[in-house]
């Protein structure tokens, strides 16, 4: 046993053990379970049904109460490991319960009726996944319409930001024109305007162009990324200018240019930028909250908030609903996350 | 390494760019039109259009007209059915008995709201740093695996806020995962959302939670900078570690620091989606913030005021930008410290 916790506890050098080193691993392992165990628990209840759901304190694994239907009673009957005083056990479904005897049949042998104390019984249980959670949302409610808006303004809002954030930043880091600057300045200054300060004219601008309850009215004011045009300007001043040069002695056009030589070599910012609008725009709330009024227009994360809100709120639908929410995050989580953080350690934005 | 990364950057630019590419031989030859007309500099201009055409309309032209809604009142969305009531929205936001208490206030839950905000800034603001720092440090360390455990922290960062709300509720929830682990201990289960105190806390909490890898990871950045010879001279010197830490490490730090402090700020002042989803504002008042408050004075109450909403929303937004000029000089003054170094 101490040849093994030698093992793990070695360090190199032969160094002792700084209390550093336990806080380092103290600070690790409780920030594994600090960050993944809420979201991990989340996936695990989904699973549940609402009964094990209401259960406390709750179990790990998705139980359910076994139930057998009984020839001569309508109702399944609820399965029950009763203990005999021999210390045998045998599975007895219950038909009445009075005070703290219960009367229970056999299901071998239905006709007879046999009386348990309650204390000498526990319910026989199963793990069972509640998979109803997840199809019940799609068939009986309408979150397959909220899941394929949210799947398009995702899509199109992240299609429109690449290409007018990389005209933009193209005309901004290799064209030379009079008020270049000012543009810039005017671009850096809207970093300071979030959303919740302009909420009630930007509203009013929508409505005058006929975009409330349209999903256009989400896409449209979330465009015009001044972080997105900023970055890929940064990435295009790198892009030498004699490739342009080049390309304008072989009467290629203005458009060219910019389409089949500066696009292509911006293609990792791109990349980049892509990635970020995906999340920023799948997990935008407020504005679509202000926009969309009418159920057919939400957005999963307006749906989700609008059923979370309810006064009966029904978690085991909430919960299947949100792991499906996340699901796509996590896959960018899982196969991008190490080209985000590196993203974000060198240009600190978000 | 990062030509692995470049590869697939590249790749997954390509792919993205593939089902538009046709689009390059329709646009040419009326852009040839154009480019015969405005010269290949004026072409600029046609480049810049989309863009900031977006940007005036949904950017530039509300915040400007955002100023003159808040001098007007009643009910009516469009400009022009509002009657101009000058600076009333502001003298209503002000009329206060005393300031510290929001009860003598007209607009007693704008002032609610500011003194929300107001310790909820403090006491989250200085909870971020300090996790982030703790954590920047301990993956600064000299670790098996870093990126995994980097990823670790990094995780609740992308999740949406709706989700975040949904997750913490379902944790303190009466009969959740916390109140399990207190019953397991022997404690008598708390209903977290329902107390104010616990609720408040819980905003603080949940907001860390999900946003400290962000800034634990400019952080990061900011200490593997440090010239590493610093950090040799001081073993050779024989340097006690503290001393080491306050020395050399939080002065180089200093920097990035400052910018991570303002960055919570600037988000801590506009809060709102987690704590909406998590708690309503509720319970009572006791987690409004001024982000809410505008919301539902502007959209969702009964007594809709869109004109007290933008002044309460112009307030926000003077404290922002004197926030962000904050951040954008340090940012230059960083900056040329960089060239000089």
């Amino acid at each position: 046993m101490s040849r093994v916790a030698e093992f793990l506890f070695r360090r190199r050098g032969g160094a002792g053990w700084h209390w550093t080193d336990v806080f380092t691993w103290f600070w690790l392992i409780g920030g594994l379970l600090v960050m993944f165990g809420p979201a991990l628990w989340l996936v695990n209840s989904s699973f549940k049904t609402p009964a094990a759901l209401a259960e406390f304190p709750p179990t790990v694994l998705p139980y359910v109460t076994a139930e057998a239907i009984v020839e001569g009673y309508e109702e399944p009957l609820q399965l029950f490991e009763v203990r005999n005083d021999d210390g045998s056990v045998r599975v007895l479904a219950e038909v009445r319960r009075l005070g703290t005897v219960a009367q229970m049949v056999d299901p071998a042998n239905p006709g007879e009726i046999i009386r348990v104390n309650i204390r000498n019984r526990t319910p026989k249980r199963s793990i069972a996944f509640a998979l109803d959670n997840y199809v019940q949302p799609f068939l009986a409610f309408d979150f397959f319409l909220y899941l394929r808006n949210s799947v398009f303004v995702t899509v199109v809002a992240t299609l429109i930001t690449l290409l007018t954030n990389s005209m933009a930043a193209f005309a901004l880091s290799k064209y030379n024109f009079r008020g270049r600057s000012a543009v810039m300045m005017l671009i850096v200054a809207t970093l300071m305007v979030p959303l919740s300060v302009i909420l009630v004219p930007l509203y009013s601008v929508i409505s005058a162009m006929g975009l409330f309850n349209s999903l256009w009215g989400v896409i449209l004011p979330t465009v015009a990324t001044p972080t997105g045009v900023f970055m890929l300007r940064q990435y295009m001043l790198t892009i030498p200018d004699e490739l342009i040069d080049a390309a304008r002695m072989d009467k290629a056009s203005e458009w060219q240019i910019y389409w089949r030589i500066i696009l292509p070599l911006t293609a990792p910012a791109l990349a980049v930028l892509a990635i970020f609008s995906v999340v920023w725009r799948w997990n935008d709330f407020l504005w679509p909250l202000i926009v969309l009024s009418r159920k057919e227009v939400y957005t999963l994360q307006v749906g989700l908030n609008t059923y979370a809100g309810q006064l009966n709120v029904q978690w085991h639908y909430i919960l299947a609903m949100t792991v499906v929410t996340m699901i796509p995050v996590v896959l960018v989580f899982i196969f991008l996350q190490r080209f985000i953080t590196t993203g974000i350690a060198g240009s600190g934005l978000k | 390494m990062a030509d692995v990364r470049n590869g697939i950057a590249t790749r997954a630019g390509a792919i993205i760019l593939a089902p538009v590419g046709w689009l390059a031989n329709v646009f040419d030859a009326p852009l040839r039109m154009l480019q015969r007309r405005t010269g290949s500099n004026g072409m600029a201009v046609f480049f810049l259009a989309p863009n900031m055409l977006v940007f005036g309309i949904f950017v530039l032209f509300p915040l400007v007209i955002n100023i003159l809604y808040s001098m007007t009142g009643g009910g009516a969305l469009f400009l022009g059915d509002r009657t101009f009531v000058g600076a009333d929205q502001y003298g209503r936001l002000f009329s206060c008995g005393s300031y510290l208490d929001p009860k003598s206030c007209t607009e007693d839950l704008f002032w609610i709201a500011v003194w929300n905000t107001l310790a909820f800034v403090v006491l989250q603001v200085a909870m971020m740093v300090a996790v982030a720092l703790v954590t920047a440090l301990v993956l600064n360390r000299e670790l098996r695996a870093r990126s995994f455990w980097r990823a670790v922290f990094f995780f609740p960062v992308l999740l949406s806020p709706v989700v975040v709300g949904l997750i913490w509720r379902w944790i303190l929830q009466r009969q959740g995962l916390l109140n399990l682990m207190v019953f397991e201990a022997g404690g008598t289960p708390v209903n977290w959302l329902v107390e104010r105190n616990w609720a408040f806390a819980a905003t603080i909490m949940v907001s860390v939670w999900a946003h400290v890898g962000f800034y634990a990871l400019i952080l990061l950045a900011g200490l593997q900078a440090i010239p590493k010879d610093l950090y040799e001279a001081a073993e050779m010197d024989g340097t006690r570690p503290m001393r080491v830490f306050w020395r050399i490490t939080l002065p180089l730090l200093a920097p990035n620091l400052l910018v991570v402090l303002v960055l919570t700020l600037i988000r801590a002042v506009q809060i709102f989606d987690e704590v909406y989803v998590l708690t309503g504002g509720g319970p009572g008042t006791s987690t409004l913030f001024l982000t809410q408050y505008i919301y539902e004075v502007g959209f969702a109450s009964m007594l809709r005021n869109p004109g007290l909403a933008s002044a309460a929303s112009i307030l926000m937004g003077a404290v922002l930008v004197v926030l962000t000029l904050i951040q954008l000089s340090i940012a230059r003054r960083n900056e040329q410290r960089g060239k000089m170094r």
